[in-house]
């Protein structure tokens, strides 16, 4: 678009009018599509690319109870159901699982704590031994309660949501548990 | 036909306009000292556009092969290793040119800096380049994810972590970051259109924009001490520079031309002799023993995470960065003028100097990652045995407490073990018997570094423990003791405790 002086002040050979009401109608109208075509465009693109596809978190059965023996901190590994189809392996999870024994209205009461280390996320091992979760990365410590005993993790190990079911343990499907974005907070 | 070709020739170049635009480019004058020793200074940035080229062609191959699919990636990689005839070859190549490309990045930034060769009017010129420093790690990252190996299901799990600290909108970029709500197949697709896509399209363009500011701008003389930059008065300093200058399709370019075939020479042979790198153990995340580590660009991040106090683990993760960047940004802006020789510039060399050993110093701990519990050690690293050649029962029993309590993944025996806490060799003549039993019963205080064992341990299990400990000093030295207690002296020899005699 020639937006020089010189044919802006030309007069147009028809009317001999300079910058006819046409020519500029035809201008912004040419702005206002090209603004509705932008838009038009990066709504989809961009919705696109910061969505994904939300579903309630479903529960997951990792035994029945009498599986767990007391006071005895075990990894159980499942299949996350919210991966998709083609996650392979990498939708396999552990989570530690310690039964607890009955409270005093005989509920069964369970320790389920995720493996992701609550310093940056690096799964964390247990050793009966010691009564320890210990990460290989930066070397955070936890105690067999989940509490933090040592090394850089800001809190105790994340918690699932669980529960027992007809005699099964069930726990919700966890999403990546983050500080701000727990198992417990999207429950 | 010669004449023929010829003929060709002239109608192509008629309409590519090649010797009448493109063949004054290439002979630009550049500074005259280029054609003498100093200008091997010049050759880096080349090299580094020389080894992009490398990475786009091997990793062109790699795509004909490789699946980006959470369930096949693992797989094909294999397949290139071991079945694809030469894949093993290109796998190595594309990951020692990118080191090569990184390392020839961080040459070439160092010599422009300490040249002053930023400095008005090539300011421009290396903003750019930082966000091209930015691109080549971002590089770096995403192709170590699509390894897809534990390394980059945990590296995510990081990369996941740290972006969930912004508060606020954290959950929303994890989200984003991981294209959906867990580590899966849409991470990877994400990560590969990163790596493939977004960030070499980035890439080219800001290089593209580089390489023309080079030439508009023209290639920096080398600098002599005293020559000061003076925007007023350099545009003409500089003309004249070229007035005798020499042609850049010259000894310059052959410069380049023989750093670059070093370059790639130096990696296709690096690449025969080590191997394709990875893939390690397949992407289970269930399998035990992970033990994560990015790759050696990140290394001094990884320490610098581990080293830092927790309070201030958030500011370092998500603040400092920007710090970081931004003051490589400002460097044209704190002074694009003055001095360029770096025999005068001793600010500019302390920095060069300290940024290095900053960095070699955490990437060596990142290395040796002594904050890391050795987790086999409990089970795998036997009691040295001259430790326990002449212990009593009760000693022995104490060893295997050690062992069995899992002390050993954090504490060395001769060396031997973990080094989160210190070395227990002779740790009986550091502790009192009563210090002993009060550090493994309540740890250091506070969440420091060693947990609370009291729980863990029954009375039985800390008597052995102790006398264990206490018996673990050089031979002939005696064993700590309170000062308001001190022992009392004996006449005859040891006692059950396995204390020496002490003379009155």
């Amino acid at each position: 678009m020639n937006d020089n002086e010189e044919t802006r002040s030309r007069p147009c050979e028809h009317t001999g009018v300079a910058n006819p009401a046409r020519r500029s109608f035809f201008r912004w109208l040419t702005y206002l599509l090209g603004a509705a075509a932008t838009v038009i465009l990066a709504v989809p693109l961009l919705g696109y690319f910061v969505s994904y596809r939300r579903q309630r978190p479903p529960w997951i059965k990792l035994g029945p109870v009498a599986d767990f023996p007391l006071n005895a901190t075990r990894l159980v590994t499942f299949d996350n159901p919210l991966k998709q189809p083609w996650d392979g392996m990498v939708a396999h999870t552990g989570v530690y699982v310690r039964y607890q024994g009955t409270n005093d209205r005989q509920q069964d009461q369970f320790l389920v704590l995720a493996v992701n280390c609550t310093h940056l996320g690096c799964p964390v091992e247990w050793f009966e031994g010691s009564g320890l979760f210990m990460c290989p990365c930066h070397g955070g410590v936890y105690y067999e309660n989940g509490q933090h005993a040592s090394g850089p993790p800001p809190r105790g190990l994340y918690h699932y949501v669980w529960r027992v079911r007809d005699g099964q343990l069930e726990v919700q499907a966890p999403h990546f548990p983050t500080l701000h974005d727990t198992l417990e907070d999207r429950a | 036909m010669f004449a023929w070709l010829q003929a060709a020739a002239r109608w192509l170049d008629h309409r590519i306009g090649f010797s009448s635009d493109i063949v004054p480019v290439l002979k630009h004058p550049v500074p005259r000292q280029l054609e003498g020793p100093m200008g091997w200074w010049y050759v880096f940035g080349s090299a580094s556009l020389t080894l992009f080229l490398v990475q786009i062609l091997t990793g062109i191959l790699l795509s004909l092969v490789y699946v980006p699919s959470a369930d096949q990636a693992y797989e094909t990689l294999l397949y290139m290793n071991y079945e694809q005839p030469l894949g093993w070859y290109i796998r190595a190549l594309h990951y020692y040119a990118g080191s090569g490309m990184m390392v020839m990045v961080l040459v070439h930034m160092t010599q422009v800096f300490l040249h002053g060769a930023y400095k008005y009017p090539r300011e421009l010129t290396w903003v750019v380049g930082v966000f091209l420093l930015l691109c080549t790690l971002g590089m770096f990252f995403t192709g170590q994810i699509l390894r897809w190996d534990p390394d980059a299901y945990w590296g995510l799990a990081v990369g996941g972590s740290m972006a969930g600290r912004v508060p606020g909108a954290g959950p929303e970029i994890v989200s984003m970051m991981l294209g959906g709500p867990i580590i899966g197949a849409d991470t990877l697709s994400r990560f590969f259109a990163l790596h493939v896509f977004v960030i070499p399209g980035i890439l080219i363009l800001l290089l593209a924009l580089h390489l023309w500011l080079v030439v508009k701008q023209g290639v920096s003389e080398p600098p002599v001490p005293g020559q000061q930059v003076d925007p007023k008065t350099y545009d003409d300093h500089y003309e004249g520079e070229l007035r005798r200058g020499v042609p850049f399709w010259g000894d310059a370019l052959l410069r380049d031309a023989f750093f670059s075939a070093v370059a790639v020479i130096a990696v296709a042979l690096l690449a025969a002799y080590m191997g394709p790198k990875g893939p390690t153990d397949p992407p289970d995340p269930t399998l035990q023993g992970a033990n994560p580590r990015p790759e050696w660009p990140f290394l001094w991040l990884f320490a610098l995470l581990s080293l830092s106090p927790p309070a201030a683990e958030t500011f370092i993760i998500l603040v400092l960065p920007i710090i970081l960047v931004a003051g490589l940004l400002l460097v044209p802006f704190i002074s694009n003028r003055g001095e360029r020789a770096p025999s005068r510039r001793p600010v500019a060399v302390l920095t060069v100097i300290v940024i290095y050993t900053t960095l070699g110093v955490l990437t060596y701990e990142g290395v040796t990652s002594p904050w890391s519990p050795h987790m086999t050690a409990w089970s795998g690293d036997p009691v040295p045995v001259a430790m326990v050649k002449e212990s009593t029962p009760l000693q022995l029993q104490g060893a295997v407490v050690f062992q069995n309590k899992n002390c050993r993944n954090c504490h060395a025996l001769d060396g031997v073990g973990g080094r989160r806490g210190p070395d227990l060799s002779t740790v009986g003549t550091r502790l009192t018997r009563d210090q002993l039993i009060d550090q493994v019963s309540n740890g250091t205080p506070g969440g420091g570094n060693m947990p609370a064992y009291g729980k863990q341990i029954n009375p039985a299990e800390m008597a052995a423990l102790v006398d264990f400990l206490v018996s673990l000093r050089p031979a002939g030295r005696p064993p700590a003791y309170n000062p308001a207690e001190p022992p009392q002296p004996r006449t005859t020899g040891a006692d059950s405790d396995g204390e020496a005699p002490v003379n009155p």
